[in-house]
């Protein structure tokens, strides 16, 4: 999926690193997504690739350099940070939907309170995102009662609610069953079709594979190779790379 | 004539080896076997004076009419403090979990500057000493209030502080990630998972609070304890009044603990995973 070069900026982050206590987790990152564009990122556990994408809506404090984020510059600002969070859609590895509302209301809590739409209007809009990722007739339930990817499935859809204009993945598909990884990655692809703009870590290199427009490699908080899905896969420059990739591919 | 101290182990209902024997039938057991020690338990020196509190007689009735008028006070000072305390722990709560350090500092003196005043000494410093400071006048009931509120506050807060604290990161992260702000995010999202976490020691807290209301005796707030003392000075009967006393708070006790139950039982959602799975 090419992506014209006119396309705006959509994710801009300058030479950022990141330190707990003395330790190093993020060493001069610096990348750039355009809107519609599709960025995997993988890695070693433990390759700061986590912090790198919870950094983008400042779950994570960045400690220097620079992450701008559809034309906001990340800082203590809190107005630019709630708009910078409604704009950026989140869906995390163990989903954390409200365990104490319903599917609907997870979904219509946010629209409610920061779009200030109307219960019926919400509930419309959840319902629609509820069919998109077939699951609407869990609507009534609680997060306990469905599975582990039905539940991953409404926190897509719960992400889907504010509207974003980007959707950052951490590791989607990583705390669930074998057999339930396809259902959540069907749902993904549909919304990298549409045209979304996603930032996404994961080893499902097979979904990367499909969807992404530049590929990255995090090992030891730096990014050691972004390339094309197609070079990155059929030979990649760094031995870590390779390594990592004989490993994950072998299994 | 009734004569309860005649009661021994015999009296237990034979019913009961019969069913099922529940956590409630054990309970009723325990309690008639303890109402049993202690009528029977005295000696042959000391001679029963029941007929005080016998129902049988017009001026037993009399009595027990004078010892339970005490009952509306004992509660509603009870509720009004626990409703007052909840508030102020959990607004004393919030600042403590902050990460601005003078708004950790001011919750956290709070917290062990009111627990360590003992309940009584604060009794008596609010009503007689409160009103010289504010140049007002305060009745009793407003001063037990007050008093039982402060002092109980510290314990609600730290209750609080573990609730809020017990909740998952996750959950946090979630509500961030939408956009929520800080209050919308513990109003829908924090506090009620974690009030429905911490009420069972809530429930506790109400339940001391019903017993340590009896403090309130001694600024003459007119309350179960009140009561009691007033009818031993003119009937001389210390034991039938206070076993009676004893046996008001135990039930008043036994309904609040009831109570808490059904509560906890009414906010149990779904969010056990043992909830059934849907149609797969």
């Amino acid at each position: 999926m090419a992506i014209g070069s006119e396309a705006p900026v959509m994710v801009d982050v300058q030479g950022v690193s990141k330190w707990f206590g003395a330790f190093q987790v993020l060493k001069d990152i610096s990348f750039r997504v355009k809107l519609g564009e599709k960025m995997i990122v993988c890695g070693p556990s433990g390759s700061g690739k986590s912090t790198m994408i919870r950094c983008l809506n400042r779950l994570e404090r960045h400690d220097s350099g620079r992450i701008i984020v559809d034309g906001i510059e990340l800082a203590d600002n809190l107005r630019d940070l709630a708009a910078v969070r409604r704009d950026v859609g989140m869906v995390f590895q163990q989903f954390n939907l409200f365990p104490h509302m319903t599917v609907l209301d997870n979904l219509t809590l946010a629209p409610m309170r920061l779009r200030r739409l109307s219960r019926a209007d919400a509930e419309e809009l959840a319902m629609q995102l509820l069919k998109r990722v077939d699951i609407a007739d869990q609507a009534r339930k609680y997060p306990a009662q469905l599975s582990g990817g039905q539940q991953q499935r409404v926190a897509i859809a719960r992400a889907l609610c504010m509207k974003p204009k980007i959707l950052l993945f951490d590791e989607p598909t990583s705390a669930l069953d074998p057999e339930m990884i396809g259902e959540v990655l069907e749902v993904m692809i549909g919304l990298a079709r549409e045209g979304m703009t996603m930032i996404c870590v994961t080893h499902e290199m097979g979904f990367a594979r499909q969807v992404a427009d530049q590929m990255v490699f995090m090992d030891r908080g730096e990014i050691v190779e972004a390339a094309q899905p197609d070079e990155f896969f059929a030979a990649p420059r760094s031995a870590r790379a390779r390594l990592f990739l004989s490993r994950i591919l072998s299994h | 004539m009734f004569r309860p101290d005649r009661l021994t182990c015999c009296d237990v209902p034979r019913h009961i080896g019969r069913k099922r024997v529940t956590a409630n039938d054990a309970t009723r057991i325990v309690l008639v076997l303890a109402a049993a020690g202690l009528l029977s338990g005295c000696g042959d020196t000391y001679s029963w004076g029941w007929h005080v509190i016998s129902p049988s007689l017009a001026r037993g009735r009399g009595n027990i009419a004078f010892l339970l008028s005490g009952i509306g006070y004992t509660v509603a000072v009870a509720l009004c403090a626990i409703i007052i305390s909840v508030m102020l722990g959990l607004v004393v709560a919030l600042p403590g979990l902050s990460s601005n350090r003078v708004a950790r500092t001011l919750s956290r003196s709070y917290v062990e500057f009111l627990r360590s005043v003992p309940m009584l000494v604060m009794v008596l410093w609010v009503y007689y000493g409160l009103p010289l400071i504010l140049n007002i006048s305060l009745d009793v009931f407003t001063s037990g209030v007050i008093a039982l509120a402060l002092c109980d506050s510290a314990f609600e807060a730290e209750i609080f502080r573990a609730g809020i604290q017990s909740i998952d990161r996750g959950q946090h992260e979630a509500a961030d990630g939408l956009g929520l702000g800080y209050l919308d995010k513990m109003r829908f999202i924090v506090l009620p998972q974690a009030i429905r976490r911490v009420l069972p020691p809530l429930g506790n807290q109400f339940v001391y609070m019903l017993k340590t209301s009896s403090l309130l005796s001694v600024i003459g707030l007119t309350e179960l304890t009140r009561r009691a003392n007033e009818l031993v000075v003119t009937e001389y009967r210390p034991l039938e009044i206070y076993s009676f006393l004893i046996l008001e708070y135990l039930a008043l006790i036994l309904v609040a603990a009831a109570m808490v139950r059904w509560l906890e039982r009414r906010m149990a959602v779904a969010e056990q995973t043992t909830a059934p799975r849907s149609n797969l």
